[in-house]
């Protein structure tokens, strides 16, 4: 049983019904300045529903930019600020971005180690992502092994069907909530067309052969001149759906000690400073050479996945034209047949 | 003389310096990756000269990538050659070490501006002709002219032809300096909506310092907003510590910003810190008579001492200058 939803307006009804959940909150693209990003919507109209560009990554939603872990009132006493968020729908996000999420869940809340702060906000979180009919330019969900229809992270998929879509229930929490908003859904799923949507993207590197590769590129001189221009910037990091490195900073809010998680990443100089003032990675080329393995190399041994899903945010953030894709064709370009 | 002509020529200049040893690397625009995008690019060798481009999406300051020590040949628009006007007057760089390939400037396209002006059309190819662009990729292919498309900064620039020069390439172009009607429209706003706006843009800062990155005149080998002993600034994103980066950035910047509008065309956010910098532009242009970069024997305003200096805004800040 499938209800084919159809174009902008079905959407708009679908978040309708969304928003009439009693205590429901949704998370939609909403606009900023030129671009859009993820916040909370309280009505559909706020809603960007046909943003032509790729929406900020909605990684925000989980792993606030900055997040209060706990504070220290002057007593000593120490109130962990663990988050109890009510039911939450992520609306219209790319299947590359639920598949970062799945991505994230197994850095925060995979194996023997859970993050609570994490888990609470993921826990309530239900995950509504819009299959994608035509890739933009910077595209290369393909080739990290995810896909423009890909189901992986998601609850509802909305599978492009004709001029409309079609709801997919991936996971019972996403049947929950179709149940909740009377939308019927389709059970088995598997878009016939799935195979062609973005067939041409590019690069066509094997991922398993750029691990094989790059394990064995730690001194490759190429590292130098292919990051040359880097400007040693957090932008691709930071619009990442991915990357999740953090730090941890105490500071003081009205008399009270505050400790938070705030983003970080490799790419800036302070990143593995040490206190003795040693820097194991000194060089842009370093800092660049660990991004790449961390995603395509490391980051499979520990997840099992790549820390990568092709979403070309960075491709078109960053302020050189520093692309990723340049540097897995350079070490994994004559891997695939 | 169109792109394609200028970009051979370039190239020629290039592999020359590179062969006879008056440089070791010529910083320059290669094609990038994506539509509407041209990208740094560092030759060594000659042979590889022929990557050397020119085009209306040239838009880094490529004086960021200038190395104290090394030989370097540059591909200079007005803003570039500014930066290298500035960085020489710090002793940032040897003048000797620059080798200036002079290229006048129109303006480069903003792909922001071109999505505004035809929305919903992603560009999957461009073509450049007499300053007309060509976008494909929509239903039918749609044409603008470059300076109906322009960067904001470039809409505003002071100095389209470069200010220092060795090897000169192109014809020169008619400056066309509109002052600061940015600045002038920003201050005739009510101050809770300048206040608004100013909270807009800083809501939308990552702090990932892309910004301060590009910017040709961020040149401290240690920043203040990456020291921890002290720590001048919190990190994060709590507003009043975004706020305090980027006001204590663009007073750093105070006299030496060459607007060239690097930090707004690296934010991957959009953030338009130009309400800061153009600002204090005007304001060092009004008291001090000075622009950075525009006049290489100028000294830098506040390196410099006169008893004729303006003292009002220290001593009476609400008062204009005589």
């Amino acid at each position: 049983m499938t209800d084919e939803i159809t174009g902008r307006d079905a959407l708009v009804r679908f978040l309708e019904r969304l928003l009439a959940i009693p205590g429901m909150t949704v998370y939609a693209p909403v606009a900023e300045g030129d671009g859009a990003v993820f916040d909370r919507i309280s009505s559909v109209s706020e809603a960007l529903l046909d943003f032509p560009g790729a929406v900020r990554s909605p990684r925000h939603i989980l792993t606030p930019m900055t997040e209060k872990l706990l504070s220290m009132g002057p007593d000593g006493r120490v109130e962990e600020a663990i988050p109890t968020p009510g039911p939450a729908v992520l609306f219209g996000v790319r299947p590359c971005d639920a598949r970062a999420i799945a991505f994230l869940d197994r850095v925060y809340a995979g194996g023997d180690r859970t993050d609570p702060y994490y888990r609470a906000r993921r826990d309530a979180l239900t995950i509504v992502s819009l299959g994608c009919r035509e890739p933009r330019p910077t595209c290369f969900c393909t080739t990290t092994g995810g896909g423009p229809l890909s189901p992986e992270g998601s609850d509802i998929l909305l599978e492009p069907s004709g001029k409309g879509w079609s709801v997919r229930a991936v996971s019972e929490k996403g049947r929950a909530l179709a149940d909740a908003t009377g939308i019927a859904v389709e059970s088995d799923g598997g878009n016939p067309d799935a195979g062609s949507i973005g067939a041409e993207m590019t690069p066509r590197v094997d991922i398993a052969v750029l691990k094989k590769v790059l394990d064995e590129s730690f001194d490759d001189p190429r590292w130098q001149t292919l990051t040359a221009k880097c400007l040693g910037c957090g932008a691709c990091s930071f619009i990442c759906p991915s990357c999740h490195c953090f730090d941890i900073v105490d500071g003081e809010e009205d008399g009270v000690t505050v400790r938070s998680r705030i983003w970080d990443t490799c790419q800036f100089k302070a990143f593995t400073k040490q206190a003795s003032g040693h820097d194991p990675r000194p060089t842009g080329a370093d800092r660049f050479r660990h991004r790449m393995m961390h995603k395509f190399s490391y980051c499979i041994d520990s997840y099992g996945m790549p820390g990568c899903v092709g979403c070309g945010r960075c491709v078109e953030a960053c302020p050189v034209n520093l692309d990723i894709r340049r540097l897995m064709e350079a070490f994994g370009g004559d891997g695939l047949e | 003389m169109n792109g394609a002509g200028l970009s051979s020529r370039i190239a020629e200049t290039a592999a020359r310096l590179l062969s006879e040893g008056r440089a070791e690397v010529v910083i320059g625009f290669e094609q990038g990756s994506i539509p509407m995008r041209a990208t740094p690019c560092l030759i060594t060798d000659p042979a590889d000269a022929g990557r050397l481009i020119w085009n209306a999406f040239c838009s880094n300051n490529l004086a960021r990538y200038l190395v104290p020590g090394r030989k370097s040949a540059i591909v200079a628009k007005g803003c570039d050659s500014r930066a290298i006007v500035e960085l020489v007057k710090e002793r940032r760089l040897k003048r000797e070490d620059v080798v200036v390939i002079g290229v006048p400037c129109r303006g480069m396209a903003d792909p922001s501006a071109i999505a505004r002006r035809f929305p919903g059309i992603c560009v999957s190819s461009v073509d450049e002709t007499d300053g007309m662009l060509t976008l494909y990729g929509g239903p039918e292919p749609v044409s603008v002219p470059v300076s109906e498309v322009l960067h904001a900064s470039c809409r505003l620039c002071a100095a389209r032809n470069p200010v220092i020069c060795d090897i000169p390439l192109g014809d020169p172009v008619v400056e066309n300096d509109p002052g600061f009607p940015d600045v002038e429209a920003f201050a005739a706003l009510p101050a809770d909506e300048r206040r608004a706006r100013v909270e807009a843009e800083m809501s939308k800062c990552l702090r990932c310092y892309a910004c301060r990155n590009a910017c040709p005149l961020c040149t401290c080998e240690s920043c203040f907003a990456d020291s921890s002993q002290p720590q001048w600034v919190a990190r994060g994103t709590h507003p009043e510590d975004v706020l305090a980066f980027h006001v204590m950035r663009a007073m750093h910047l105070a006299g030496r910003c060459v607007e060239c509008g690097a930090c707004v065309r690296a934010c991957p956010t959009g953030v338009d810190l130009s309400i800061f910098n153009r600002r204090l532009a005007a304001d060092v242009a009004e008291l001090f008579g000075s622009r950075a970069g525009l006049d290489e024997n100028a000294p830098q305003p506040l390196a410099a001492y006169s008893m004729d200096d303006s003292q009002d805004f220290i001593l009476d800040p609400g008062r204009k200058p005589e």
